[in-house]
């Protein structure tokens, strides 16, 4: 009940509208009434050859009725869709608003085939709620009670069957239909979602699936799915069935209630005969304003339990939040972590313990040590995906939270190990960075991260569509372009995660060249496991299992004769082996 | 659809008593008692054609939930035999739309709109039929003005299915735009885009909005044309009846009926204008999902007779060529390599060469339509894929890591091994011990595509399935460049060991990996540019030579 309330306050901006097609509504049920029972009327009247000025009235009365049925089921149905689809639309997008802000901590949980299915089709079933559940409900109420005055001035008894038979079509059998699909419309929504997750497995998987022979695999699981969802839907459709069915039932027995008592009222001559066939036609006809009610109950289940669905992940409370009030930016860029420790979560081990360091304006620092140490969370940590567990992050001076976000962000240039490449072409995937760069400070940059000869190998060059993820890139390709984009951004702050693990030395070599210079005055930090270029660092922090266990410029590490030391000879030995 | 014809049937029995009953009593004064018989008959005929309803409502979606749940496994199942090579270039989320919301939206096609063609053509004529034979005028009447609705229906639809099909592909591109945006949420943070991508999400929403109302002012058009048909004709002959009735030419009973009988006839063709709409959403949507149904597979599977190559496997390339669909240059052109069983080849070459080529037509995921690949000298192309596929074992660039556990995503390259033969793969790929850290250990859930494992670690899980799977040929994609020196040579060790007695293939920037092969072979333009041992070709002074050279000089 709470979601639906909920739901149904989205609709508040768009009251008026909503009253008018309400109205609207209203009248065109209220016409097709008035058609069928006036023609009724007017026929019995034929019949007893009443004056054809009398008759006039009602012939005219059946055309309008006629016309301004169709004109204003026509205006209704356009208002109404107008109004839901602004509002679906509107909730989508406050929708990703809610979402984006969760990332990654409360996001993490949710598959994105998932959260897909939220945004896109868990919307659209609230169109339920809004063009079924809502406005019908007040016309069939309207209608209802215009139905039953009409047949109080006939004969008190008549309008009470009537009402009970209405209340039945129109209460009974939605609040029946309702209880039966419940538990069926939350599972065929949770089933589409899954499908969805599945799919999305399926085709962004496909090529590990294929070298596995797994394909057949999930095809069965697809396909046990599809065999669940008919199976809801089979259930669905039959309950469906007995809705149209009952409706029908209660219309054709209310007429026949009315028959059955309105005869011996003619007979007796309590009511004038040439009624009895209005009277049979108004009541069939007032159940068409109650009728719809079961289709919408029927799915109310299903929508509500979408609004839940929505609901869920909108009103989850971002792990990090930004002040209301921030800082003023940073002036000075001097990144530092103190007594940084982290963990992922309440019963995961601990990554980082205790990590101290800082990175100067103008200054190089690189972090170091084997893969799953924590290099890659340090990054994270700086651009406030997570705040520390303990100690703290600062930028210029003061601790991250105190920033609002578009500070922060501009203050830092990253090339993530992992780099998302959305389906566009090469240099809106690269914009994104900086979308108001020129064309030759985006070529300057291609340039820098060493991308040139692959840009000019591609179709188009910079306007070569990636392709979906820009799988078609090999991994070497796909870090330069995260470089490309850090370089591009040109933040105080650069942070690279591994740029360089997939190429080879002499692109290796050239590209770190490059991007040291231009990072004269920039704050540094080079994430990495390839120990190369380290003698240009100002400070090298050895990282292992989360602790920064050694520290200090290359050759006063080599010269401790630790850690470092031993890494830089299993390094060598792997290449010297080769001459 | 019978129940339809049959329920209709019963509804003009039903309109044939009511107008008996209300004709008696009205015109003949007769009492209740008199009618009885009458009303017991009409209850009869509710209940039947209540019941003839719900058999109608019932057939049709059976009949559409089966071609459903076929169609999306036929779609599915075709989406895998098309491959890497075809789901790359296509936007995920617009496949996973076809194949879920395309698919649920030819129920209104199938299980609605085809059945109520049929019956809007068959219910009006038996309405008419049946109302011939005591009022012609009537009768004629319906029929002149029936056609106009479907005429009219026809031109105004016709500008619907236009739209209709862009509003799908406007559906189909907001989920593919959504999925894409959700799967780089941490790009677009990172790089402070959150602003202009809720702009942008707020566009494509719009869009897509725009473009529903666009197909809907359309429907109701239509519906507005058909009910006004409708109700007008019902009106017009409402009125002549009236007329008629009053100039005696016809009696009430008769009257009545036909008014009773007007918007009966109607209904099936208004249905056909709710049904036609959404029948329309579902064509839409098979277009799209017939497109994909027949774009040719890359790779056919050869006949089955051949299934098994025993544990050692020689691969020869015999002039293989390759050029992509869309591409004019060949990617690959003049191949002729032996990969000896048992040997180890380093497969060498800058970024576009032509190397991921050569791996995607060893692992079938195209076939080259030049030149032979064939393995212990049957041609590779002679066995079914899945077959062929059993014989290599893949560690490539960028594993894909399924939602699930640590376990599950091993297993995944053989389901039937047990626990301990998983724990062994990992051990040997050097995973043990950040599993062991792992709050649940093999248990732990590394989320989708693995985000919580660190790229090393992802490195090691795909080493560990390829361990598992212990396929006569492995084939490894630089897949050792996310591990640091330490761990890289902790795992060389087991590699080296998997790499005993089978055939391999590996690509490899970095010349640790590449010296130590048994054959190197350089590609360069799509073109093999030199084959030989490390030592052979640094003597020979080529291709090979100058990029060693340049290795060495870049300081380490
Ligand atoms: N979202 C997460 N939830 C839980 N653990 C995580 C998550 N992301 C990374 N980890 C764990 O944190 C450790 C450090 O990862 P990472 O910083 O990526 O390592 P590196 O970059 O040094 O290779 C790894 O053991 C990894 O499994
Ligand atoms: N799906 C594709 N469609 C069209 N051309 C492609 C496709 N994949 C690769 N190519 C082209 O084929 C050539 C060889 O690519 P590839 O085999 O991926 O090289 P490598 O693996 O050596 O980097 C390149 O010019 C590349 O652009
Ligand atoms: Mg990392």
């Amino acid at each position: 009940m709470r979601v639906l309330l909920r739901l149904l306050g989205f609709l508040g901006v768009h009251r008026w509208q909503v009253a008018l097609a309400v109205v609207l509504g209203v009248v065109m049920m209220a016409s097709n009434l008035g058609l069928l029972s006036v023609a009724a009327y007017l026929i019995a009247a034929s019949a007893l050859q009443y004056g054809l000025s009398q008759l006039t009235l009602s012939m005219f009365l059946v055309q309008i009725f006629g016309i301004s049925r169709a004109a204003f089921r026509y205006l209704e149905r356009l208002i109404s869709h107008n109004v839901t689809f602004k509002l679906l639309s509107s909730l989508r997008t406050w929708l990703y608003g809610r979402l984006e802000p969760l990332y990654p901590a409360r996001l993490l949980e949710h598959r994105t085939g998932d959260l897909l299915s939220r945004i896109v089709k868990d919307v659209e079933e609230l169109e339920n709620i809004y063009l079924r559940a809502f406005s019908p409900v007040v016309v069939a109420v309207a209608i209802s009670t215009l139905t039953c005055i009409v047949l109080y001035v006939f004969d008190p008894l008549l309008a009470f069957v009537t009402l009970g038979f209405l209340a039945l079509s129109g209460v009974g059998v939605p609040l029946l239909v309702s209880v039966l699909a419940r538990r069926l419309g939350r599972r065929e929504l949770e089933l589409r979602a899954e499908l969805n997750v599945q799919i999305v497995d399926g085709i962004q998987g496909v090529q590990d699936l294929l070298a596995l022979g797994q394909a057949s695999g999930q095809q069965r699981k697809i396909e046990d799915l599809g065999h669940k969802l008919g199976r809801v839907q089979k259930r669905m459709a039959s309950i469906t069935g007995l809705h149209s069915t009952l409706n029908d039932l209660t219309m054709n027995l209310a007429m026949l209630a009315i028959l059955f008592l309105a005869i011996p009222l003619v007979n007796e001559g309590g009511i004038p005969g040439v009624y009895l066939a209005f009277l049979a036609l108004l009541v069939l006809g007032s159940f068409e304003a109650v009728q719809p009610l079961g289709t919408a109950f029927q799915f109310l289940g299903r929508s509500l339990h979408a609004g839940e669905r929505l609901f869920e992940v909108s009103d989850a409370e971002p792990q990090v939040t930004y002040p209301y009030e921030p800082l003023p930016p940073p002036r000075s860029h001097t990144l530092e972590f103190d007594r940084v420790s982290f963990r992922y979560g309440e019963d995961e081990a601990p990554v980082l313990t205790d990590v101290s360091f800082k990175v100067e304006p103008g200054s190089r620092v690189a972090i170091v040590g084997p893969s799953g140490s924590g290099k890659s969370t340090i990054a994270s940590l700086a651009l406030r995906f997570w705040d520390p567990t303990d100690g703290e992050v600062r930028l210029g001076g003061y601790s991250l939270p105190g920033y609002a976000e578009e500070d922060l962000r501009n203050a830092i240039g990253v090339a993530a190990q992992d780099t998302h490449l959305f389906n566009q072409t090469l240099r809106d995937n690269l914009l994104l960075a900086r979308p108001a760069a020129s064309d030759s400070e985006v070529e300057s940059a291609v340039e820098k991260a060493r991308l040139g000869e692959f840009v000019s190998s591609l179709p188009r060059g910079l306007d070569t569509p990636l392709g979906e993820q820009g799988l078609r890139l090999s991994g070497g390709e796909r870090q330069r372009v995260a470089v490309a984009r850090a370089l591009l951004r040109d933040a105080p702050v650069l942070i690279l995660d591994e740029p360089t693990a997939n190429l080879d030395p002499s692109t290796e070599h050239e590209l770190l060249a490059a991007v040291y210079e231009q990072t004269p005055g920039r704050a540094t930090l080079i994430i990495t496991h390839r120990l190369v270029h380290m003698e240009r660092m100002d400070e090298i922090l050895v990282l292992e299992a989360g602790r920064i266990v050694e520290r200090g410029t290359h050759q006063t590490l080599l010269d401790n004769n630790g850690s470092y030391k031993r890494m830089i000879d299993v390094q060598n030995q792997l290449l010297l082996a080769t001459v | 659809m019978a129940f339809g014809v049959l329920g209709a049937v019963a509804t003009i029995a039903q309109m044939a008593l009511l107008s008996k009953v209300v004709d008696r009593v009205f015109l003949d004064g007769e009492s209740l008692g008199q009618v009885g018989t009458l009303l017991l008959l009409l209850l009869g005929a509710i209940v039947l054609r209540s019941g003839l309803l719900w058999l109608r409502e019932i057939s049709a979606q059976r009949g559409a939930i089966y071609v459903k749940s076929e169609l999306r496994k036929q779609l599915f199942t075709h989406l895998m035999h098309l491959g890497p090579g075809y789901t790359k270039g296509e936007r995920t989320g617009e496949l996973v739309t076809t194949a879920v919301e395309g698919i649920e939206r030819l129920d209104a096609y199938v299980g609605r709109y085809l059945p109520q063609m049929v019956l809007s053509a068959l219910i009006p004529l038996l309405v008419a039929a049946y109302v011939l034979p005591f009022d012609w005028i009537s009768a004629a009447l319906l029929l002149v003005s029936a056609p106009a609705i479907p005429v009219l229906m026809v031109l105004v639809g016709s500008h619907a299915e236009k739209r209709m099909k862009r509003q799908w592909s406007s559906l189909s591109r907001m989920s593919a735009h959504f999925l894409d945006v959700l799967q780089g949420l941490s790009t677009i943070k990172a790089f402070g885009r959150g602003a202009a991508e809720r702009e942008k999400v707020a566009k494509v929403s719009e869009d897509f909005r725009e473009r529903t109302l666009e197909v809907l002012r359309y429907a109701f058009l239509s519906g507005f044309v058909l009910e006004f048909v409708a109700t007008l004709s019902i009106a017009l002959v409402a009125v002549a009846l009236g007329v008629r009735l009053l100039i005696g030419s016809i009696a009430f009973a008769p009257a009545f009926l036909v008014l009773l009988l007007a918007p009966e006839f109607f209904r099936p063709l208004r249905e056909l204008g709710v049904h036609r709409h959404t029948g329309m959403e579902g064509k839409a949507a098979a277009e799209r999902i017939f497109e994909i149904l027949d774009t040719p597979a890359p790779v056919s599977s050869g006949p089955a007779e051949v299934t098994s190559l025993g544990g050692r496997l020689e691969i020869e390339l015999g002039d293989v060529e390759y050029t992509y669909p869309e591409s004019g240059q060949p990617a690959l052109s003049g191949i002729n390599l032996t990969l000896p069983a048992g040997s180890c080849t380093a497969l060498v070459g800058r970024s576009g060469a032509g190397k991921s080529t050569l791996v995607n037509l060893l692992m079938r995921f195209v076939d080259s339509e030049h030149g032979r690949i064939s393995a212990n000298g049957i041609p590779i192309a002679d066995f079914p894929v899945e077959i062929w596929r059993e014989n290599l074992a893949l560690v490539p660039q960028r594993p894909y890591l399924f939602y699930g556990t640590v376990l599950e995503n091993i297993r995944l390259a053989r389901p039937e091994a047990t626990r301990e033969e998983v724990e062994r793969a990992a051990e040997l790929a050097g995973a043990t011990e950040f599993i062991g850290r792992l709050p649940q250990g093999y248990d732990t859930g590394i989320g989708e595509r693995g985000v919580r494992l660190s790229g090393g670690e992802a490195q090691r899980l795909a080493i560990a399935r390829a361990f598992l799977k212990d396929a006569p040929m492995l084939i490894m994609d630089e897949s050792t460049s996310s591990l640091d020196p330490e761990s890289e040579r902790l795992i060389g060790d087991a590699l080296e060991v998997l790499m005993r007695d089978r055939t391999v293939l590996v690509i490899a920037h970095r010349l640790n990996t590449i010296y130590r092969a048994d054959q190197i072979a350089v590609l360069d333009g799509g073109c093999l540019v030199e084959t030989g041992t490390h030592a052979e070709l640094i003597q020979s002074g080529g291709p090979y030579a100058r990029l060693v050279d340049t290795y060495n000089r870049t300081p380490a």
